[in-house]
């Protein structure tokens, strides 16, 4: 029995007076490949900022753990606690740019555990190693493509054996031969890391690849109007606009 | 053949015939004048007829758009008639998806009152920013001093560096003229009164109370805080400020702090070294222009330094790069999330920072009055 990680309920997100959206309710559980997917401008990606701590929504709780992390009382402290279960592949990577990639994996560990240096050292390679990325310790996100950056990344956000992954939009500007093998690493991962994935994404393929549960957010009403398995989804789409999405427009 | 455009209105069942030809990929000379009557019509329907067009860019689409659109705003019934393949779809396309009227801004009163409110909204909003942005960095410091920071010690050198040496050559530079400049214009006026040799107490005392430091900090401004804003707007742009947050590391530790204290150390030993190069400038146009003996110059120049005066410039410069340090940083951190805002950024960088230090120097001023500096 699957136990939920996440709990979203009667979200609402606004910049100023402009509400993104509102209501919004779900329900990640462990292991899931949960995707938040929607067109372009929906909030996909503000809410994803919401779940991470980086912005505070106007009305709504999130349990994540069990514990609260927005409303019923939670605090910054709470909130950095919980993030240091979590790890997040943003969409262009976000490696810091001054630091080699070893020494961005490393940055994790050397702030939130007591490992010894040499101890740290085979962590990285270890991360780096899982991704692909063996060898690479040395070189600067400047110095490596795109699809890499991404998987630097990933080893980073994987660096304190995080019990969920956020990604935002992780194949977006990559070839479709390097997204599938991102799709397969994130299988991997979620395999035998046992990690719960949150995944805000519109590329199709990887979301039939690879969700497990789904929720669709809309821009024109500004909330959720379907969820569940995206196979499913797309067998018995609950609605028109969620069936245009899923077959690109062409039932 | 250029392009041509020929409405004809005579049509007695209130039909009008707009005949186009020629080359199409350069202007028409009717144009005006066809849009004109489609804006007013005197016709319930029209004939738009292409069969004499021998080449066209998207100019014959701009152009037919607009009359489709003038047809379908005053009602008026259109055909189109054997136009070259390509332009029935490119229309169909243009209206394919109607304009979404509720996507333009909405257009916002310049009344003097209404301007008043928002300056005064967003002067609130801006202070309570750099508020927040002063309370975190004072806090950062704080964490700092009792080693809570997260603080990596090779960024903070790799910072002190670029503040320090790596601005050698250019405060040599500008400073070696300025010290020249101050020289060669004091010398004018003295020249007159045969008092030359006054042009080393001349630059000696102005360059070290304040334009020793005044100097470096305008070029601290454009060199080092524009550098930190467009670095800090940079990250902010790459989300890697994003990544620190979630991870619980505060951007004020580990980003803001440390500059703000490479640049606070290293402007008021920038100081010293502008004084020094400042007064070799003055030294320079003594000795080669005004013929005067290097040991007579430094003579006197030493007999016209006093600790006061090298001590209040070095404060200059202390308070200076603390100022360019947090404008730098401020901008950075605050930065939009688009290229734009980065260049915006660093603009705003360097001129607050100019803006500020002028502020200090005021300030500064009377306060060393006051005290009898």
């Amino acid at each position: 029995m699957t136990k939920p990680f996440l709990e979203i309920k009667g979200l609402t997100v606004a910049y100023g007076e402009n509400v993104i959206m509102h209501d919004v309710d779900f329900t990640v559980n462990e292991r899931d490949v949960f995707i938040i997917m929607g067109g372009s401008g929906c909030g996909k990606s503000t809410l994803l900022t919401v779940l991470t701590g980086l912005k505070a929504p106007e009305k709504g709780t999130e349990t994540f753990a069990g514990k609260p992390f927005w409303g019923n009382g939670a605090t910054k402290a709470d909130r950095d606690a919980l993030m240091r279960k979590a790890g997040i592949l943003y969409q262009s990577g976000a490696l810091w740019s001054s630091m080699t990639l070893a020494e961005n994996v490393a940055m994790p560990l050397e702030q939130y555990t007591d490992f010894t240096p040499a101890e740290i050292k085979d962590l990285v390679a270890l991360k780096l190693d899982l991704v692909g990325l063996g060898g690479f310790q040395n070189y600067y996100p400047a110095e490596i493509s795109g699809g890499m950056k991404k998987r630097a990344g990933l080893a980073r956000a994987l660096a304190l054996d995080p019990q969920i992954v956020f990604f935002d939009e992780p194949s977006a500007g990559l070839d479709p031969i390097s997204s599938k093998n991102l799709d397969d690493l994130i299988l991997q991962i979620r395999e035998n890391l046992r990690t719960t994935i949150v995944m805000v994404t519109h590329e199709l393929p990887s979301i039939f690849a690879i969700g497990t549960n789904s929720i669709y957010l809309d821009a024109r009403t500004k909330t959720v109007i379907a969820r569940g398995n995206p196979n499913e989804l797309l067998k018995n789409p609950p609605n028109e606009t969620l069936e245009h999405f899923l077959t690109r427009g062409k039932k | 053949m250029s392009a041509t455009a020929i409405l004809n209105t005579d049509g007695t069942d209130g039909s009008a015939q707009l005949r186009l030809s020629g080359d199409w990929r350069a202007d028409c000379a009717g144009r005006d004048a066809v849009v004109a009557a489609f804006e007013r019509p005197a016709f319930r329907h029209a004939v738009l007829n292409g069969a004499e067009i021998t080449d066209w860019d998207s100019r014959l689409i701009a152009f037919l758009v607009r009359l489709l659109s003038l047809c379908k705003k005053n009602n008026v019934e259109y055909t189109l008639a054997d136009f070259p393949d390509g332009v029935p779809s490119l229309l169909d396309l243009a209206f394919a998806v109607p304009e979404h009227a509720d996507a333009r801004p909405p257009r916002r009163p310049r009344d003097f009152l209404v301007w008043l409110g928002e300056t005064a909204l967003q002067c609130r909003s801006s202070v309570g920013k750099a508020w927040d942005f002063s309370r975190r960095t004072y806090a950062a410091a704080l964490r700092f001093a009792a080693h809570r920071a997260v603080v990596r010690k090779q960024d903070v050198l790799a910072e002190i560096q670029a503040a320090g040496a790596g601005a050698f050559p250019i405060v040599s530079l500008i400073c070696f003229l300025i010290g020249l400049i101050l020289a060669f214009v004091g010398s004018i006026q003295l020249k007159m009164f045969g008092a030359e040799i006054y042009v080393s107490s001349l630059v000696a005392i102005s360059v070290t109370r304040v334009m020793g430091a005044i100097m470096t900090g305008v070029i601290m401004a454009g060199r080092t805080g524009a550098s930190y804003a467009a670095t800090l707007g940079s990250m902010r742009v790459n989300e890697e400020v994003d990544a620190l947050e979630t991870m619980g590391v505060s951007p004020f530790d580990f980003l803001v702090f440390p500059r703000v204290l490479a640049l606070s150390l290293m402007m008021p030993l920038l100081t010293i070294y502008a004084d020094f190069m400042g007064i070799m400038g003055g030294g320079f146009v003594g000795v080669f222009m005004l013929g005067l003996s290097p040991d007579d110059y430094f003579r006197m120049t030493l007999s016209a330094l006093t600790m006061r005066n090298i001590v209040i410039g070095i404060v200059h410069g202390a308070v200076y790069g603390v100022i360019i340090a947090l404008c730098g940083c401020y901008q950075g951190i605050t930065c939009g999330r688009n290229a734009s805002a980065v260049g915006s950024a660093t603009t705003a960088a360097v001129v607050s920072s100019i803006v500020w230090m002028t502020v200090a120097t005021a300030v500064l001023t009377v306060i060393f009055s006051v005290c009898g500096a």
